[in-house]
This record gives structure tokens, sequence and C-alpha cells, in this order.
């Protein structure tokens, strides 16, 4: 499992990424609202995920699908 | 097969070409707030694959033998909305797909057969959703119904999601809760079926065995705006399994000559951790990063990383060279063929629970021109992917997918 040195290691990164921020307001959001920038994985990798989460033993935190259906061929 | 592929084509066909007979009239500025409560159609998603693998070590024959695998798979995605009488945005959602594949390993679960029972098959899965959201503070929540069926296997699902917006919308915080309440049919190996146990196939009429397997997961993220080009996203998804978990047409053979179908544990705690970071470099480059840390209770470690630079040659058209890399440690519970301890309590040949690295690299292409893509106003983006993978442990494959929105 995850040891305790990750986790640290995870909040530290987390509160000095959210220290960084400025606010943005609305109108100075036109770059982060490019289609490009879209914090999601795109509709057309959705198979792309599938075959990938049969062809390895991990999976999960992508956006993809987590469970249902057999996917064992 | 035929009429599932021209079936596919008629449907993209038909959906070009009623959008394309369609003039639109000219945009009439709205004054007024009026906000619908009839339904509307807000977008089509078509999104179709075709992946193709092969490889030599098929858990079903042990660790050795064909992986050969087509998949064609497709969806369609219609979201629709109105307006409810406090102004809250009502969102409906309704999905549905069809892959069709084949698959020569698990036509060895009986090689005398023809055609084995899951040779090649048709899955079929709808789902239906319902989102409510606030516009004015972004918060949303929502519900999720799904159903899939495939010859051995059946899932109902169900899911409850909630979305939090901070006041100036620069922080997002998403929860969803799934469960999966699955049932398989078990098939065995022809060899080591017990005397009047089924094939699973359609005209045997023996009975045999059906058994549960459950999935329950929970997901948390938190995406956050770090500057005016940079926005990050962070998911912790959490998830547990019970039930059948290991494959009963897949075999293991042991050192001593003896030969089992896969045994793993009833339960698996999944844990996976995701960071997405999105960077708008220029106006023609844009970079695009994913890392993933997964761990669960089978011994399995992975280490994913994604890299994508979408150029955009114009505002409306961008090539997307990408380039994912998979580390991972295996389940202690692999052995590869004739490997396995007669001791062992579990055991498995599947060689996509093994120790392996993997590459998977393509392009994509994007055309979402503000006149429709060749001129059709309602085919709003054209996005075209392909993409070969590599695995250490000798598989190789590659797809193909298309995505199509109309609006």
């Amino acid at each position: 499992m995850i040891s305790k040195t990750h986790l640290i290691g995870l909040a530290i990164c987390c509160v000095c990424g959210l220290a960084s921020c400025s606010t943005v307001k609305a109108y100075q959001k036109n770059k982060l609202n490019d289609a490009e920038m879209e914090l999601s994985a795109r509709k057309a990798q959705k198979f792309e995920q599938s075959f990938q989460l049969y062809r390895e033993g991990g999976s999960g935190a992508n956006g993809g699908k987590s469970g249902g259906g057999c996917g064992c061929n | 097969m035929r009429k599932i592929y021209l079936g596919v084509l008629a449907l993209y066909l038909g959906i070009a070409a009623s959008h394309a007979q369609t003039t639109m009239p000219p945009p009439v500025k709205d004054s007024t707030n009026y906000q619908s409560r009839k339904l509307k159609v807000d977008e089509v998603n078509l999104v179709s694959a075709y992946y193709q693998q092969d490889g030599n070590h098929s858990a079903v024959t042990g660790g050795i033998g064909t992986e050969s695998l087509t998949d064609f798979a497709n969806t369609i995605d219609l979201q629709l909305s109105n307006y409810g009488k406090k102004g809250r945005k009502n969102t409906f959602g309704f999905e549905l797909g069809i892959d069709h594949y084949t698959s020569a390993s698990s036509d060895k679960i009986d090689p005398l057969s023809i055609s084995s029972a899951s040779r090649e098959d048709v899955r079929i899965y709808p789902s239906l959703s319902w989102t409510s959201t606030n516009e004015k503070t972004g918060n949303s929540f929502g519900f999720t119904g799904s159903y899939s069926h495939e010859f051995d296997y059946q899932s109902f699902g169900g899911a409850f999601s909630l979305t939090r917006l901070s006041a100036n919308k620069n922080t997002q915080f998403d929860f969803k809760a799934q469960a999966f309440l699955d049932t398989w049919k078990v098939i065995l190996p022809v060899e080591l079926r017990p005397a009047g146990y089924g094939s699973g196939e359609e005209h045997d009429k023996r009975a045999l065995d059906y058994s549960p397997r459950n999935s329950f997961s929970t997901s948390f993220s938190l995406s956050q705006v770090i500057n005016t080009r940079l926005q990050a996203l962070l998911v912790v998804e959490p998830s547990y399994q019970h039930g059948l978990l290991a494959t009963k047409y897949q075999r293991d053979y042991f050192t001593d000559g003896s030969e089992r179908v896969e045994n793993l544990p009833d339960s698996r705690y999944k844990l996976p951790i995701a960071v997405r970071l999105n960077y708008f470099l220029s106006d023609m480059f844009i970079v695009r990063t994913f890392y993933r840390y997964y761990t669960d209770n089978w011994g399995i470690t992975a280490h994913t990383a994604e890299l994508e630079v979408p150029i955009k040659f114009t505002p409306f058209f961008s090539l997307s060279p990408f380039y994912r890399y998979n580390n991972q440690q295996g389940t202690k519970y692999f052995a590869p063929y004739g490997q396995h301890s007669p001791t062992e309590t579990y055991y498995t040949s599947d060689y996509d629970l093994s120790t392996l690295q993997s590459h998977f690299f393509g392009s994509g292409i994007r055309f979402a021109p503000p006149k429709g893509v060749l001129g059709w106003q309602h085919l709003s983006m054209l996005e075209l992917r392909y993409g070969h993978y590599t695995r250490s442990t000798d598989l190789a494959s590659d797809i193909i997918s298309l995505n199509l929105k109309f609006k």
C-alpha cells in the first residue's frame, strides 16, 4: 500500500500547488476554456481506456470504466 | 456481424444526412432571460472504435497460445436539457453501446467444438442519467442507471454524483459513488467440467452455475485553476470488488503436471490516485499530462504516465500526438505456464496481471470549425485517433477511434 512518505509528499505537493494559485476572473479564462484544455479524457479515448483496463491490472481515476461488464477476453 | 457494421454506418449517415438537409434560420438575439422548459437536444456524440490485438500468452490456455482478438465498439450518447420551475437546469443523458468481439483464445474453452460459446459475442450496454444544476453557483447533483449484457455476463449499475464549485469558480470538488451488481455464468474448460455440467452454449440445456461479482467505488476529485494558463485535477478513487473475481474458463498448469481452473481471492480493494495537469503553452501548443499511481491488495502496483501535446494549426484544427507509459508490478498469484506450485491456494497465468511494461503511442486529429465540419452546420466536431500498443509480454495491438459530435 502507499507509504507514509508518499502521502506526506503528495500532501506537500497539493499544499504548494494550492498556495501558488492566483485568482483568475471569468474574463481571464479564455485559454483555460479552450476545448483542448479540458481536465478529462477525450470522448474518443473511451475505448482506448477500455482495452487498457482489460490488458493491465491497474484501473480507475482516469474517467474510464471501473466496474460493470466482464472484460475477460 | 455484418448487420452491426451496416447498422452503425446507417446511423452515421442518417444523422449526418438529416442535419445536412436542415436549413438554419439566421440566429435571433434573445433579449429576455427566458429559459425553456421544453426539452431540447444539447448534443449527440457517436464514438466508434476498431481494436485488434495479437499475442502468445493466452490465459485460457494457461499462459501459452494465441491472444488474437478483435473488437468493434460503438456508442451513441444523447444529451438533452430543460429548465425546471425553480430555474434549475435538468440534463438528461441516454447512452447506448454495442460491441462485437471475436476472441481466438475463448475459442479454446472447448477446442474440439466448431464454435465455442464465447468465440464471438455482442455486448449491449444502455445507460440513463439525470443531473440537476444550479447555473448561478455551478453546483449540481445527479443519478445514473446502467445495464450491460453479454452471453455469459449481466451487469446492473447505479451511481450518484455531486459537484460543488467555489464562489470564484476556480476550485471544483466532485464526488461520485457507483455500484455494479453483476452476475456471471460460470463456464469451465471442457476437460474440467464435472459430469452433466453445461457448456454455456445456447443449444445446451444442461445446468451450470451462476456467480455474483459486485463492484463498489467512490471517486473524490478536486480541480483547481492555478493561473490563466494552468489547471490541475487530483482524483482519488478507492473501490472494492466482491464475488467471483477469477475467470473460471482460464486454465492453470502446475509443476506436478496437473491442471486446474484459475482461482483468485473473492475480494479485491483497489486504490488509484491520479493527477492531471494541463498547460496552455502558446496559441499553437497545449501540454496535457496525466499520472496515476495504482495499488491493490492482490499485490499489483502500477505507475502510469501520459503526455499529449495538441498542436493547433488553426483555432479549429489540431493534431495531437500522444504517448503513454505503464509500469506494473504483477500480482503475487501469477506464474507462467506450468510453474505454479500444487500447494498454492490462489493462482493465475493471466499475463494482464503479471509484471509488465507497456507503451502506447499515436496521434489524433480534431476538426471543430464554427460553420460545421465539411459545411454541415450540426456536425460541430470530428475527432479521429490512432494508437499502437506494445507490452513487454509480447502482446501488440492497434486501435482506431472516431468521435462525431452533433449539436
